[in-house]
């Protein structure tokens, strides 16, 4: 790996080396590394457009790394990844995409991630996006999660889009068993003429079953970002979802929260705030020595945390 | 030190009439004094120590800071000079922990137990605080206290703090007010406080009593004092203090 790659596989993973465990590093369009563990099995899919990753039932406190790199301008692709995680485990799987452009031919990866999670286990799902380089190419990434959590299990998903993306289309659906939830906690930052939509639909299908999707965004300078955000409760079940958004500068946001009960016993709620950094928080730390710069920074740089 | 020198803040009212909030306001603030800010409702208080932490700016007067004419610095400057100013409301973030509040106060990277001690001063278990976020989950009374925590934590040559006791309950107002008169007895610099409680004006070194926007008297507590209880105790009886028709001390 050159460089390039490896800042971005940094950003984007926090990895400086090749990490232990199970993992993946996709440089390219092509694989760079790939290891499996004991438990852990990592397989090309058989239409060579993806991996297939199998977690074995009881597998505990283990990880898989599978970062993607993108640092060759013009790359267009389409990776499908799909997750099978057994029964009683409790894994953390850390995703992320770097794109560095430095010419004007864009680059873009769609990743379509699927989850099939079986019973009693628990899944942390860690996500970062992020572009760099100076080209005038776009960098475009459209990352699709579609997951099922079965009966037991808990699935929590965070997932940041910092920097340096121009455009994105996230769509994340869900659909949950009796007494699985699933958490996710987005955080979007957009700037300059950036576009970001990112859309999330979750049935829960089965009794007790619950799911909490929390978005936090930035939209700065003439960017613009679409949230939607559906709960469908067909079960006796509990959703809430939330939107905070701040604009700095001439942004434009929407947020579109939609809750459907369909069962008398599904408790839904809906949050959804957009606005400027209020006047009275910059004055807060500006009596504490801040600039009015600074003290913006230090509002978002906490609100995205 | 800090003197104001006929100070004066003036708005347009809805008839887009001019209305005084303050009008001719002096007075000299030495060093390492305790000096309390009374008076009635919406005589101007508040707006007087916003316009000390530069929040707001004097449509007439001048003010000073150890000598220097701090009249047209901004927030941060005053700030950085040594002024610290706590909310009469304090302000809420999501996402910005108590640690990192106190942190930026201090102005300098501090470590967990040196923020705690500021926490168990204003009589907050610091292990349950020092990590949550400064967001509406926190009480009116817990905000309080980390306001107080973070003006403490500045250590600066002076502090205003606006009505630290408004929106607290009496009871645990009592446990704060030890608070201040630590801070008095430890001379953490000069304090100025605008606060309507017995208590804090009793712990004073000096009154000033601003109503109508005017600073109409300045004392020891010995001198202020006993006239204003006797007016708030006997609100029929204000012939002879016309400041207490319009409400009297609350």
């Amino acid at each position: 790996m050159d460089t390039i790659q490896k800042e971005l596989l940094e950003a984007v993973s926090g990895l400086h080396e090749i990490p232990v465990g199970a993992y993946n590093i996709r440089t390219n369009g092509k694989t760079e590394a790939r290891n499996s563990t004991e438990h852990i099995e990592i397989l090309p899919r058989e239409s060579g457009d993806g991996i297939i990753i199998r977690i074995k039932p009881g597998t505990k406190n283990e990880s898989v790394h599978i970062p993607v790199v993108l640092s060759q301008a013009g790359l267009k692709e389409t990776v499908y990844n799909d997750f099978y995680i057994g029964d009683d485990c409790d894994v953390t799987i850390i995703a992320g995409c770097g794109i560095h452009c430095g010419t004007d031919d864009g680059s873009q990866h769609d990743g379509i991630h699927s989850f099939f999670i079986g019973k009693n286990s628990r899944v942390k799902y860690v996500e970062k996006h992020y572009g760099s380089g100076d080209g005038k190419g776009q960098r475009i990434m459209n990352p699709e999660t579609i997951i099922e959590v079965g009966e037991n299990s808990y699935m929590e998903m965070d997932t940041a889009q910092i920097k340096g993306v121009d455009s994105t289309i996230r769509k994340t659906t869900a659909k949950l068993a009796e007494h699985a939830s699933i958490k996710v906690m987005e955080r979007l930052m957009t700037h300059g003429t950036q576009k970001a939509e990112s859309r999330f639909i979750v049935d829960m299908n089965g009794e007790d079953s619950g799911a909490n999707i929390i978005s936090r965004s930035v939209a700065r300078d003439d960017s613009y970002q679409l949230f939607q955000s559906v709960l469908n409760g067909n079960a006796k079940c509990s959703g809430h979802t939330e939107c905070d958004a701040i604009i700095v500068g001439n942004a434009k946001i929407s947020s579109i929260p939609e809750i459907s009960a369909n069962n008398s016993d599904a408790a839904l709620i809906h949050e959804a705030a957009i606005g400027k950094i209020a006047g009275e928080q910059i004055i807060k730390l500006m009596t504490l020595g801040l600039t009015e710069e600074e003290a913006e920074e230090q509002i978002i740089s906490g609100f995205l945390k | 030190m800090l003197e104001l020198r006929d100070v004066s803040f003036r708005v347009d009212d809805e008839k887009d009439k001019e209305k005084d909030i303050l009008e001719h306001v002096s007075f000299t603030l030495e060093d390492n004094k305790f000096v309390a800010i009374t008076g009635p409702n919406g005589g101007g208080k508040s707006t007087l120590a916003k316009i000390i932490a530069g929040i707001l700016k004097p449509t007439d007067g001048k003010l000073f800071f150890d000598g220097e004419d701090i009249t047209d610095w901004s927030v941060t400057d005053r700030a950085k000079a040594g002024i610290s100013y706590a909310f009469q409301q304090p302000v809420r973030f999501k996402g910005v922990t108590v640690f990192d509040l106190i942190n930026l106060a201090a102005g300098k990277e501090i470590s967990l137990s040196g923020a705690c001690q500021y926490l168990s001063e204003v009589g907050l278990c610091a292990k349950d605080y020092i990590n949550r976020e400064v967001n509406a989950s926190l009480s009116g009374g817990e905000m309080k206290r980390i306001e107080i925590a973070t003006v403490m934590a500045r250590n600066t040559k002076l502090s205003v703090f606006d009505e630290p006791e408004a929106g607290i309950d009496l009871w645990s107002f009592q446990n704060l007010i030890h608070v201040f008169e630590n801070l008095h007895k430890e001379k953490h610099g000069s304090i100025l406080i605008i606060s309507h409680q017995e208590r804090i004006l009793n712990t004073a070194d000096e009154i000033l009593v601003i109503a109508e926007g005017k600073l109409v008297k300045r004392g020891t507590r010995e001198e202020v004092l006993p006239g204003l209880l006797n007016a708030a105790d006997a609100p029929e009886d204000t012939a002879n203090c016309a400041i207490w028709q319009k409400g009297g001390l609350n």
